[in-house]
């Protein structure tokens, strides 16, 4: 059976040619890069090598590259550091309700340590008001943290805006760009952002890798303690494999990106047209327009997302509710209450998210085997009869 | 998916006894607040003996799978036989469930309780 792989957004396979890059980096090429013999400086070359390359792709200067884990830690690094380093200056930020759990968690973790942390509402299709941020700023702010686009709905959020706001304010102003570098521009001093995550296997690059960016002056701690690593920021051998496929990916993205995102575009477009068309008591959540190339969510009415998800895989199909990793909790997603979805429409969410592998003729028969297994559910819910 | 067993996947894929009865004689409705997730369960019963049962069911695989699991573990048993039924008995019957997942038993085993409860509070008008 051939399989369909629609869920891009949760990861992406790593590119061949990627694949390529980082091989040499595990068994020729192993020096570690602290090492000052030339096996070591190998490594070293490499990792300056990407991170001039990282840096330029988004904007930035060489050294405001943090090679980090990947998306999580990076998140966690930019709040915790910033938190810790302005401790003395103020104890607010402030974030969005619809955040990943990577920065919702570490929030919450800091509320426990005597932080205050202001969660803004979206709108319905999952926007955060600038207007609200200015609102919420107190003379205690240190740091303002939004995502650049939503994971689940595949909101874009007005980051430039809000940018200018904290610069007025001197505010540090974060933007977690885990699901946006690599798919749509990101430039660092167009968006008026400080600190910036990113992560490579979201792009075709290899799992556990990503960066933070973190302009020239701006007052953190490092997250990491032990080794001298990039420049104290962040103690710990690098992952040159990782970070050499990291340096790929981008170079791949630079050539494909403009493209691909307009192939996607028009793909994600001919799908929710049909779902909605074809599949009634259907929802388009997120906005219609001011999404990820990509992204796809609906929720349909009456019948819960999981029995969705395993119907569609036994079809060959691979899409996701809401977030791979509320997977295994109940509750509905947060982003999805946030949005107003009252419970029992948001657990009937699904996510479609596309990539490289798809094509037209997939959607054709995504719709088709969706249609019939949303029907089967309905004919067993106790909820649709009652229309 | 491997999370549940191939039971599981069996009742899931082809769930018994979908539907509603007719004229029930005892129906059982009820929710699980902290999934929001809802069965319905009806009962046709002769001589009180379960002769039917039927289900629908909103709801995840588990949920799915236990309905249907137990609408064919009470066909046949007497009303005393069913009420003896718990959640575990279903989850087990199903060679079990994921420990997150075992809550969904309990709706149906709630929804057989409610079932029969109602056909009591029918059989009482009768007389
Ligand atoms: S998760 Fe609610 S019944 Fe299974």
């Amino acid at each position: 059976m051939k399989y369909i792989y629609m869920d891009h957004a949760a990861t992406t396979p790593t590119d061949q040619d990627v694949l390529k890059a980082m091989l040499p980096f595990f068994s020729e090429k192993y020096g570690n890069p602290s090492s000052l013999y030339s096996i070591g400086q190998e490594s070293r070359t490499a990792i300056e090598e990407a991170r001039g390359k990282v840096a330029k792709f988004i904007g930035a200067k060489h050294d405001e590259i943090v090679f980090t884990s990947g998306g999580t830690e990076s998140n966690n690094f930019a709040l915790m550091g910033v938190a810790w380093a302005n401790q003395k200056k103020g104890d607010h930020i402030i974030t969005s309700s619809i955040e990943h759990h990577a920065i919702i968690n570490p929030c919450k973790f800091l509320e426990k340590r005597g932080f205050k942390v202001t969660y803004l509402p979206v709108d319905k299709y999952g926007i955060i008001d600038p207007d609200d941020v200015k609102k919420a700023v107190t003379d205690k702010t240190i740091l303002i943290s939004i995502m650049h686009a939503n994971n689940e709905i595949g909101t874009i959020e007005p980051i430039a805006e809000i940018g200018k706001i904290a610069k007025e304010k001197e505010i540090i102003f974060h933007t977690d760009a885990v699901q946006t570098v690599g798919h749509i521009p990101v430039n660092v001093d167009k968006l008026n952002v400080d600190l910036l995550s990113l992560s490579a296997h979201k792009f075709y690059g290899p799992k556990g890798v990503g960066a933070l960016y973190i302009r020239k002056g701006t007052k953190i701690v490092p997250y990491l303690y032990g080794g001298d690593q990039e420049k104290r920021r962040r103690a710990s051998t690098e992952n040159v494999p990782g970070i050499v496929g990291l340096k790929r990916a981008i170079e791949l993205a630079e050539q494909n990106m403009e493209e691909e995102s307009k192939r996607l575009t028009n793909l994600r477009n001919k799908l929710i047209e049909k779902v909605l068309t074809g599949i009634d008591e259907t929802i388009l959540n997120g906005h219609p327009t001011q999404r990820l190339p990509n992204n796809t969510n609906f929720s349909f009415k009456y019948i819960e997302g999981e029995s969705l998800i395993l119907s569609l895989d036994m079809e060959g199909i691979a899409c996701s509710t809401g977030s791979a990793c509320t997977s295994s909790m109940l509750e509905p997603s947060h982003v999805l209450l946030a949005i107003g979805l009252p419970h029992e429409i948001a657990h009937g969410s699904l996510r479609f998210t596309l990539g490289r592998s798809n094509n037209e003729e997939q959607i054709d028969y995504v719709v088709e085997k969706l249609k019939k297994v949303v029907n089967k559910f309905r004919s067993m819910s106790p909820l649709y009869k009652k229309k | 998916m491997s999370v549940y067993s191939e039971k599981v996947m069996d009742h899931f894929r082809n769930p018994r006894n979908v539907g509603e009865i007719e004229n029930p004689d005892g129906v059982g409705k009820v929710g699980n607040p902290v999934c929001g997730d809802i069965m319905e369960l009806y009962i046709k019963v002769k001589d009180e003996k379960i002769v039917d049962a039927k289900f629908k069911t909103f709801g995840c695989g588990a949920a799915i799978a236990t309905s249907s699991m137990l609408t064919e573990m009470v066909k046949g048993k007497t009303i005393e036989e069913a009420l003896k039924i718990t959640n575990k008995a279903v989850a087990e019957a199903l060679d079990g469930l994921p420990p997150i997942k075992m809550h969904c038993s309990v709706l149906a085993e709630e929804a057989l309780k409610s079932a029969i409860k109602d056909y009591y509070k029918k059989k009482e008008k009768v007389k």
